[in-house]
């Protein structure tokens, strides 16, 4: 397997109104495709309109002014979109390849007609201006497609381009590319489905072309109490709608602590983010969802109403019943004894007799002798309100150990079982029930997962020196993501006063975006002091209902992992089977469940679990260690920032400085514009699993990083930090403009800054060296097929300015799993010979990988100087052989653009493809695809065997 | 009340100590890390008998004196054979198999006093009270040549509402001979190296902070800390004449009321103060 990435950097500075004039000017290449466009079928021309909104993005002619409008438009275009996708079935959802055409350059190629599927973001709207991104698009596919044909000639040709995959895209399969071969641009405009999501999307003014009803789905969540809410929801909807709702229908107002959970399987939960679409996290899974509790508050007593400790204490319950939160024999039976208080009030020698304990259950296993135990305590309860019976309850459950530690399976360096417990004070090791190990927030400097790895990298302890990173093998890359996204759930949270923007421009790279977009605890307490309204009358009845339906056999599904670990028995060897056990037990017990216990939810795939169990034989990660490290976690705080990172094996930069000046947009709100532009992977590659099943960004990235910041607790320091930042900043144009004033020598400089900016250690170094390349690449060759491409970079270009960022590469670097036989060529001209990846560990990627684009949303106010990312975008085509994927990325920082393109080529094949030709010719076409810009940087990673992918 | 010891505050309340005579099979039987001076029984015996008439006499603890039992040379070390918190009581199965026996009649008494009891039946699981610190919040279990993980991990299930971190111990017979509780949130530690890098473990491994009473001497780091009613803080430990620099420490804890101890002719068997007695806190009988 051969990969190549190739990243094209443009810096514009410039006006709006030029960057407009650059995008009309592509116009003319562009114009060609329009005819062709035209032509195309209404189907085609909804994606077009689809992308259009991206389009808009990209500085698109119609919105007039780009800045404030075009944003708007996205928000409302999203809305729309989602009118699209309503029709549209799950399954046709899923990106179908279709044969490309061939580009114009190469008419040798013949498109198969496969199946693309474009999964249109939603927007419906009918705006040219998608076009014009979209033969940029379809330029770059152009372009693999080319190289494909180089390659693997003719028949090859048929490549399939995986396009993005629109999520609700409806199948505007084209076929139609076959019919018109010269439309690749068409086809380029379908790829640029991307799924423009913002993540708040505000409804939106833009009339929706054609009112088409509005589907809904009825979707069922089973509460705390058991009980069951239904309601119908826009197919499109996004979680917060669904939440809001049911918090409504709660009566709930402190509602930061909870959340939805949907499950994968009986063992795989996964929250429902509220910021993207239902259907796209849950998939073809049933609308089914867990009203749960997600951050368990440290001091319940903080809380400012009744109702909400009370929902605490139901999901207490719940956990301990279901041996999710274990406790002694004692405390069973104290909490026990809150619990009858509550319900039942006061013990009543007449009226509670025998038995009336046993209607409630207690504990996982509850002994006559705890209930004569709890009885015993109920009576000294005399005289407790139920609210006060509550507080009582969260007064002696919060001191449980395991209270509000959310329990992940993972091994160890050495592949040895353990548990990973995310929780509010950090990250804990457990090995058998034990703990040994802790990271506090204060420790980790970075948390980050790569396909099925977890990696943290912590501080050095007192007298070392050197960070170390951590790595933690978990069963498959999706629970590796999980982990991720709750360990940044918990730590945004906890620890800091308002959440942090989703990576900024700067920070942009590929991976996962993903942040918590909710209110932290700090934020929560403070909106829950203004909380001013008579404490809500409500029930409690909770407790008989949730308990047995079954002789006491515990309930909830969720918490099978949970058992094992409070399983006494070793569960070493064994934990599969325990587990698999325990799944089919929930399966019973819901089967019996006739009351509706509040965990019923949809353990559908046993067999994953089996899959996921033999996928954890996998081989071992980076060494635990560290147990000596101190512990003084909180004074030497030194925040960082985070960023995603990607490690991508090959890469050739193009870096291109375009003088243009950029206008950020002038109203905050178009700063704040965030354009989620999902990633879509390519389904045909059957091999990457997770990534083909469908489009959800969120799930499919393989690659996710996180810096916490500390800010909330350290002020000072992140006040430095800020300084620091803007000193990059400013660098960072500086070099900018360095690079406007010698585009060539300056080229050096500019990936430099960008590695400051990210913070990058390691990233730093490499981009060093990078730069060199860059033009030397680009003089060398030349060809025709890059001139599609340089349409489509100007076009980018002339919407908004881009900044690159050229991190991604390099993030590579922790500890790779083993990499079978890796060549690293580095391609410059003989006289500079730059070694690039001196430090990197090529990472053999086997899947076609799925790469996410999200845009980060900026806050007007905050993102005033930061860079702000335009708009990204990535393009993936497929052939036989070949995989590229393109990411285009634009950046506006301080009025300066950048545009950074990127391209990922892996070539899989026998060895009859010649490698270095391959390589040749994809440089080349990057060179001609954008003349304009330069290659920052070209690597190479050469693997003779294919890695072992994960499971899904 | 029952449930989490009532909290930190009901750190260190006792009402009972099981303690056991010393046989004189001590002086040449009992296990040693190191050769040495032999033991004085005499003069161990004395101690030993001050030691118990401080916890009831002093403190007025209600005494549980188990004879001595000459075929078990270290049966005055009752604190390895149990690790008793608030009503349960895991009875351990110790690192040294000549020892083993001694568990039997600590489960008699244990019983007489209506604790939960919870026997460690593993034949793979080795556990040594002495490798066992319990904070008040969560335990620290020692990873030593007496216990294993085995162990430690029975004892996380037996205490399940508390946090249990291992600990490796190094340099040192058990966990605690470098350390203690010295108060309610103060851990007493010495001053070696093992001592301090074993600090840094827990500090590390634990959710809370705890405030430390550094030593110079390792032994004397080892101290007993008791919350009696009618007195407030409790603190045993090590007198001035054996460990003059600790001493002059812990005569700083002005909270404390301080009961030096001399221990001089057990220490020579590897025994500490704590090792002596099992404390028990029966108060919250109902």
């Amino acid at each position: 397997m051969l990969c190549l990435s190739v990243v094209t950097m443009t810096t514009e500075v410039g006006s709006e109104t030029e960057v407009k004039k650059d995008s009309e000017q592509l116009g003319p290449d562009k114009a060609k495709d329009k005819p062709e466009e035209a032509s195309e079928t209404p189907e085609n021309q909804k994606s077009k309109e689809a992308s259009s909104e991206e389009a808009q993005d990209s500085s698109l002619p119609e919105p007039t002014s780009q800045s404030s409008p075009s944003s708007q438009k996205k928000q409302k275009a999203s809305p729309e979109s989602k009118g699209i996708s309503r029709f549209l079935p799950p399954w046709l959802k899923k990106q179908k390849s279709y044969t490309l055409a061939e580009p114009k350059d190469e008419p040798k190629k013949k498109a198969t007609g496969e199946e693309q599927v474009i999964e249109e973001s939603e927007s419906q709207t009918p705006e040219g201006v998608a076009q014009p991104r979209k033969s940029l698009e379809e330029a770059a596919e152009n372009h693999h497609n080319a190289k494909a044909d180089d390659k693997e000639k003719q028949s090859v040709s048929s490549a399939e381009t995986p396009q993005l995959v629109k999520e609700d895209g409806k199948e505007m399969e084209v076929e139609k590319v076959a019919e018109k071969k010269e439309e690749n641009e068409e086809e380029k405009e379908k790829r640029e489905t991307k799924e423009v999501q913002t993540a708040e999307i505000k409804t939106d003014d833009i009339p929706q072309k054609s009112p088409k009803k509005i589907k809904t789905v009825q979707c069922k969540v089973m509460l705390l109490d058991g009980t069951e809410y239904s309601c119908d929801l826009e197919k499109r909807a996004k979680g917060q709608v669904l939440f809001d709702k049911v918090c409504e229908h709660l009566n709930l107002l402190e509602k930061d602590y909870f959340g939805l959970l949907f499950y994968e399987t009986s063992e795989q939960k996964n929250w429902l983010d509220p910021s993207k679409e239902i259907k796209r996290q849950i998939r073809s899974l049933p609308w089914i969802f867990t009203f749960n509790v997600k951050f368990y508050p440290p001091d319940p007593s903080q809380l400012t109403e009744d109702i909400t400790r009370y929902f605490l204490c139901l999901q207490l319950r719940q956990d301990i019943v279901s041996g999710r939160l274990p406790c002694s024999f004692v405390t069973h039976a104290l909490l026990g004894s809150y619990t009858l208080q509550a319900e039942l009030g006061d013990h009543d020698p007449e009226e509670h007799r025998r038995d009336y304990i046993s209607e409630f259950q207690f504990a996982p296993n509850q002994t006559q002798e705890m209930e004569e135990k709890v009885a015993e305590l109920h009576k000294t309860h005399r005289g407790l309100t139920p609210a006060q019976a509550d507080s009582q309850f969260l007064e002696n459950a919060k001191r449980l150990s395991m209270y509000g530690v959310d329990l992940h399976h993972a091994k160890d360096s050495e592949g040895v079982d353990i548990m990973l417990g995310v929780c509010a004070n950090g990250l804990l090791i457990y090995k058998d029930r034990l703990r040994i190990n802790r990271f506090a927030w204060p420790k980790i400097l970075k948390i980050s997962y790569k396909r099925s790895n977890f990696y943290i990298k912590v501080r050095p302890a007192e007298l070392e020196q050197f960070e170390s990173t951590i790595g933690f093998k978990l069963p498959n890359h999706r629970a590796a993501k999980r982990l991720w996204k709750v360990c940044v759930e918990h730590h945004t949270f906890f620890r800091l006063v308002s959440p942090e923007q989703p990576p900024k421009a700067k920070f942009l790279t590929l991976g996962s975006k993903f942040r918590y977009s909710g209110r932290t605890q700090a934020q929560t307490r403070q909106a829950s002091n203004l909380i001013d309204r008579p404490a809500p009358y409500f029930e409690r009845t909770s407790s008989k209902r949730v308990s047995r339906s079954l002789d006491g056999a515990p309930m909830g599904i969720s918490d099978q992992s949970l058992r094992d670990f409070s399983a006494t028995g070793g569960q070493a060897a064994g934990d599969k089977i325990i587990d698999t056990e325990a799944a089919g037990q929930a399966n019973l017990k819901e089967g019996g469940r006739e009351d509706g216990s509040p965990v019923k939810t949809p353990q559908l795939e046993l067999t994953q679990d089996g899959k996921r169990h033999a996928s954890r034989a996998e081989g071992p990660c980076t060494g635990v260690s560290n147990a000596d490290k101190s512990s003084h976690e909180t004074l030497d705080i030194v925040e960082e920032k985070k960023q995603a990172e990607f490690g991508i094996e090959e890469t050739v930069v193009v870096d291109e400085t375009n003088k243009g000046k950029m206008q950020v947009a002038t109203d905050a709100g178009e700063t704040c514009k965030v354009e989620h532009l999902s990633k879509k992977d390519s389904s045909s590659l059957p091999s990457d699993s997770s990534s083909s099943s469908s489009s959800s960004e969120s799930e499919d990235e393989e690659v996710g990083e996180y810096q916490p910041h500390h800010r909330a607790i350290e002020e000072v320091i992140r006040e430095e930090q800020e300084e620091e930042e803007d000193m990059k900043r400013k660098e960072h144009e500086e070099k900018i403009q360095h690079v406007e004033a010698t585009p060539e020598g300056s080229k050096l400089n500019v990936p430099v800054e960008h590695t400051q900016v990210t913070a990058e250690d390691l990233v730093q170094k490499n981009t060093v060296t990078v730069a060199t390349e860059e033009k030397k690449l680009s003089e060398e060759v030349k060809q025709d097929l890059g001139q599609e491409k340089e349409e489509e970079q100007l076009k980018l270009n002339g919407d908004v300015s881009h900044v690159d960022i050229d991190v991604a590469p390099q993030l590579i670097c922790c500890s790779e799993p083993p990499v079978v036989k890796t060549e690293m060529v580095t391609i410059s001209d003989a006289t500079q010979r730059t070694e690039i990846s001196t430090k990197e560990i090529p990472i053999v990627q086997t899947e076609t990988k799925t790469i996410t684009y999200e845009s980060s949303q900026l806050d007007g106010s905050a993102g005033g100087d930061a860079g702000m990312l335009v708009s990204a975008q990535t393009i993936t085509s497929e052939s036989v052989s070949t995989t590229t994927t393109t990411h285009i990325t634009k950046m506006v920082k301080g009025g300066v653009s950048e545009t950074r393109i990127e391209k990922r080529i892996v070539i899989t094949g026998d060895a009859d493809i010649d490698h270095d030709e391959a390589l040749a010719q994809a440089i080349k076409e990057a060179k001609e695809q954008h003349p304009d810009m330069s290659v920052t940087r070209v690597v190479v990673h050469k693997e003779t065997e294919i890695a072992e992918e994960d499971e899904e | 009340m029952a449930g989490l010891g009532g909290g930190p505050a009901a750190f260190g309340r006792c009402t009972h100590a099981v303690v056991r005579a010393l046989p004189e099979s001590l002086c040449r039987q009992a296990l040693r890390r190191s050769a040495g001076p032999e033991v004085d029984f005499a003069r161990a015996e004395r101690e030993h008998q001050l030691y118990v008439g401080v916890l009831r006499g002093k403190l007025g603890l209600q005494v549980l004196e188990l004879p001595a039992d000459e075929s078990l040379p270290d049966c005055v070390f009752v604190e390895d054979v149990a690790v008793v918190c608030e009503e349960t009581a895991l009875l351990t199965r110790p690192g040294a198999p000549s020892r083993r026996k001694e568990v039997e009649a600590m489960k008699r008494v244990l019983e007489s006093l209506n604790l939960n009891i919870v026997e460690m039946v593993d034949e793979n699981a080795t556990l040594d009270g002495g490798d066992v610190l319990f904070t008040g919040r969560e335990f620290f279990v020692g990873l030593s040549r007496r216990t294993n993980q085995r162990g430690a991990e029975i004892l996380a299930d037996t205490f399940k509402d508390y946090a249990v971190s291992t600990v490796p111990v190094h340099d040192s017979l058990h966990l605690k001979g470098f350390c203690s509780m010295a108060g309610p949130n103060l851990i007493a530690i010495g001053s070696s190296e093992a001592a301090q890098k074993a600090l840094k473990t827990m500090q590390q491994m634990s959710d809370h902070r705890y405030d430390k009473l550094t030593v110079p001497d390792d032994a004397a780091a080892n101290c007993m800390y008791l919350n009696i009613p009618s007195k407030g803080h409790v603190l045993l430990h090590r007198a001035p004449e054996e460990y003059p620099e600790s001493a002059k420490v812990f005569e700083k804890l002005k909270d404390h009321m301080l009961i030096p101890i001399a221990n001089t002719e057990l220490e020579k068997v590897d025994g500490s103060l704590t090792c002596c007695a099992v404390l028990i806190n029966k108060a919250s009988e109902l």
